[in-house]
């Protein structure tokens, strides 16, 4: 949460069905550019009321220190995987949610860039507000990704630590 | 027996790469691997004790065996987000 700014919102139906073509990961780690639509349109289902999503943009300074740049690097294989985990967590938890997207950008992101965008899917509103905070919470905590902060005078690898102590996450 | 270890973050760039081999007696757990990456690259040392390890994509605990060929990780403290 220190180097994030986080924006969440509610998206129109309309909006959404229209970004619908193409069947892409739900899952996915990528050095691509992200945009919460293209993230949204993974969301195939018609039939549903409500979608959130989740938009995770590189913070220009930490600790009043300013930030040139962040460098994510990732173990893709597993981190897909994670994802998948807490999207099980999640349906496992809110049972109304229907559909969920993650996907996690890497490598060189600049300031305002988007690093990760979480979308989610359910017939009414109220579970997805909890759903997405989870999802979130959860990513940080346990999927293997890693940020580098790039300063003017000097590097760092961020992290808040692993949560829990022994056992698996 | 050989496994492969894959290193990110901090300690990948302490060892300056990202993957290694290393060749074990059968039966070995994941923290006899340990101990023996740390008898072998002293540059890991200092993350020692802040890894987690994932065996073949997922988290395990040190005493977990390994079996030829398993893809093991070095998983510092993550950050994404």
């Amino acid at each position: 949460m220190r180097v994030m700014r986080w924006r969440s919102y509610l998206l129109s139906g309309e909006g959404r069905q229209q970004m619908n073509e193409g069947a892409t990961k739900l899952f996915e780690i990528t050095t691509d550019e992200l945009s919460a639509d293209e993230v949204v349109g993974r969301l195939a289902d018609p039939d549903i009321g409500a979608v959130i999503a989740f938009v995770g943009v590189v913070r220009g300074s930490t600790d009043g220190r300013e930030v040139r740049y962040l460098e994510y690097e990732a173990y893709p294989e597993m981190a897909e995987d994670v994802l998948q985990q807490i999207a099980d967590e999640i349906r496992e938890r809110w049972k109304t949610i229907k559909e969920i997207a993650i996907v996690h950008r890497v490598g060189r992101l600049e300031i305002g860039e988007i690093s990760v965008v979480i979308a989610l899917s359910a017939a009414h509103r109220r579970e997805v507000f909890d759903a997405v905070h989870y999802a979130i919470d959860r990513l940080k905590e346990i999927a293997p990704v890693w940020k580098k902060e790039v300063w003017t005078d000097g590097a760092e690898w961020k992290s808040e630590g692993w949560q829990k102590e022994g056992g698996e996450p | 027996m050989r496994v492969k270890v894959r290193l990110f973050g901090a300690p990948r760039e302490a060892l300056g790469r990202c993957e290694i081999e290393e060749e074990l007696p059968s039966g070995s757990t994941v923290q006899d691997l340990m101990d023996l990456l740390m008898e072998d690259y002293p540059a890991l040392r200092s993350h020692s004790g802040m890894i987690r390890m994932a065996v073949n994509r997922k988290y395990v605990s040190l005493e977990a065996q390994l079996r030829e060929g398993d893809e093991v990780a070095f998983i510092p403290p993550v950050g994404g987000g």
